[in-house]
């Protein structure tokens, strides 16, 4: 295991950001990967054991345990590959596209020590097709990767559609072996990726970031930052009417509001849009609330993809909120039908309402459209835009009162403040 | 225990499970099923196998719950 001391005495605080980019640097600041020349029994126990001590969450959406997901992986063999998915979908995010620029041997050292630990024969790195500087800054890190005997297994850039659902993982591996970007009917969770006949093991490109910062440093220096129940750092995009958009790192238990602030608010926020497109709203009442899975879940949002927007006071949320789910329902991959035709009548109530054009029984139906949505797609996109449009309800009830009677927003039709990819087109899947 | 899975993927809105066990499965505006997530009625299982044998996709699936929630 790795010296521990020596690198926390170099790097003072455990953080994924702020190190060298190049491949010397990194290996002169961090230490090398400490990736066994062949891996025993006992090195891969060792592993899976400090894995589990950290209790790192999987930072690509669903928080899901990475000690978990390393027990049920089933990647050993030949053709086992470990996907990094670096698809970043989500139009608010831009963290996982700052992690290959600034820490890209981060990323590929998590991903290799993964492979050591399963058995997996082969690093497939997903980057959206036309996203160049990243596909540049990664290709030329896996050239001096070789050069300098670093890639003990074989890793290969893959270039998936740049579309939102692209990078949910059972589509990322139904890509990756059919090149569509189709996600899985799983009712078994738990049941093993397959690409083909081979296992695929996918982590997003920030976990894996972290496993291989966990390795050099030990699971303590991790578990010193962050809560106990949610432990570590998040790499978090912060947007919206702040005069400083970007990506910070922050503790994770930080204020949601103290997120917001790094990145300079214009105005006292008006709503939060936490988690991203398929997240939650967040009122003011809660705007203390720590940034940590458990406390985000009891106020019914999530951490999601580690993104903040901050809504201004001069926005109509509702008509955000309509855009927000037209767009996610651009996004569907087609194959659903509560989502192919639950998305845009949900979306065409919102533009509805927000428009002041309400027919007397829409709030009673959107209701019902609502809870009839909820969980009914294969995967979790549609579940995503059904949350985000009750929260909109939620918080802003003055507003939909208001809208309800017949009173157009004041705001409806001015610029919206959320960002959007020009002109989604819905592609072949 | 026995409860419904319909695959959301193969179902095409055929809506014959609907009319075979209208009990435990209703369709929703566009015409797919809407299982209601109640626990099997044990005199209900005959009618579901048959929804589950006659859908022409294939999506549904009966599965044996362990324990009820």
């Amino acid at each position: 295991m790795p010296n521990a001391g020596d690198l926390l005495a170099t790097v003072e605080h455990y953080r994924l950001l702020g190190h060298p980019t190049d491949l010397q640097g990194h290996i002169a600041t961090l230490g090398p990967a400490s990736l066994p020349s062949a891996a025993s029994r006992g090195w891969r126990q060792g592993f899976v054991a400090m894995v589990e001590a950290s209790g790192l969450g999987g930072r690509g959406g669903s928080g899901f345990p990475a000690a978990v997901k390393l027990a049920l992986a089933q990647v050993g063999g030949p053709g086992g590959t470990v996907v990094v998915n670096a698809m970043e979908g989500e139009p608010a995010s831009d963290k996982d596209k700052l992690l290959l620029s600034r820490a890209p041997h981060l990323v590929l050292d998590g991903a290799q020590l993964l492979a050591a630990a399963t058995g997996a024969r082969c690093v497939t790195l997903c980057v959206p097709e036309g996203r160049r500087h990243v596909a540049a800054a990664v290709r030329s890190a896996m050239g001096d990767r070789v050069a300098a005997a670093c890639a003990p297994v074989p890793e290969v850039l893959a270039h998936p559609p740049d579309r939102f659902i692209a990078g949910e993982e059972s589509g990322l591996a139904r890509w990756l072996e059919s090149g569509r970007s189709l996600p899985s009917f799983r009712p078994d969770k738990g049941v093993a990726l397959r690409i083909g006949r081979h296992g695929a093991l996918v982590h997003n490109a920030e976990t894996l970031a972290h496993l291989a910062m966990i390795a050099r440093t030990g699971p303590e220096a991790f578990r010193a930052r962050g809560l106990p129940e949610d432990p570590g750092t998040s790499l978090v995009t912060v947007s919206g009417a702040v005069e400083h958009p970007g990506v910070v790192e922050i503790e994770r238990g930080t204020p949601l509001i103290d997120i917001a602030r790094r990145a300079l608010p214009t105005g006292q926020p008006q709503a939060l849009l936490v988690g991203g497109y398929g997240g939650a709203w967040v009122g003011p009442e809660h705007f203390a609330t720590p940034y940590a899975s458990f406390s985000l879940r009891a106020i019914g949002a999530t951490a999601g993809v580690g993104v903040v927007v901050v809504l201004g006071r001069n926005a109509c949320g509702l008509a955000e909120s309509a855009r927000l789910v037209s767009y996610l329902a651009g996004q569907s991959a087609g194959q659903c039908g509560p989502c192919v035709y639950g998305l845009p009548a949900i979306a065409a109530d919102l533009t509805g309402l927000a428009r002041g054009e309400a027919d007397p029984g829409l709030l009673v139906r959107l209701d019902r459209r609502l809870r009839e949505v909820d969980g009914r797609g294969a995967c979790r996109h549609p579940d995503g835009a059904v949350h985000l449009a009750r929260s909109a309800l939620h918080v802003f009830a003055a507003d939909v009162t208001a809208h309800a009677a017949g009173a157009p927003c004041e705001h409806a039709g001015r610029q919206m403040q959320l960002r959007f990819p020009e002109a989604a087109p819905r592609a072949r899947p | 225990m026995i409860r419904i899975l319909v695959d959301p993927v193969a179902c095409d809105a055929y809506g014959y499970c609907a009319e075979l066990l209208p009990e435990a499965i209703t369709l929703d505006e566009w015409g797919y099923p809407v299982v209601d997530g109640a626990p099997l009625a044990p005199e209900l299982v005959s009618a579901a196998r048959r929804a589950a044998r006659d859908c022409p996709r294939r999506a549904i699936t009966l599965r044996e719950r362990k324990s009820g929630h």
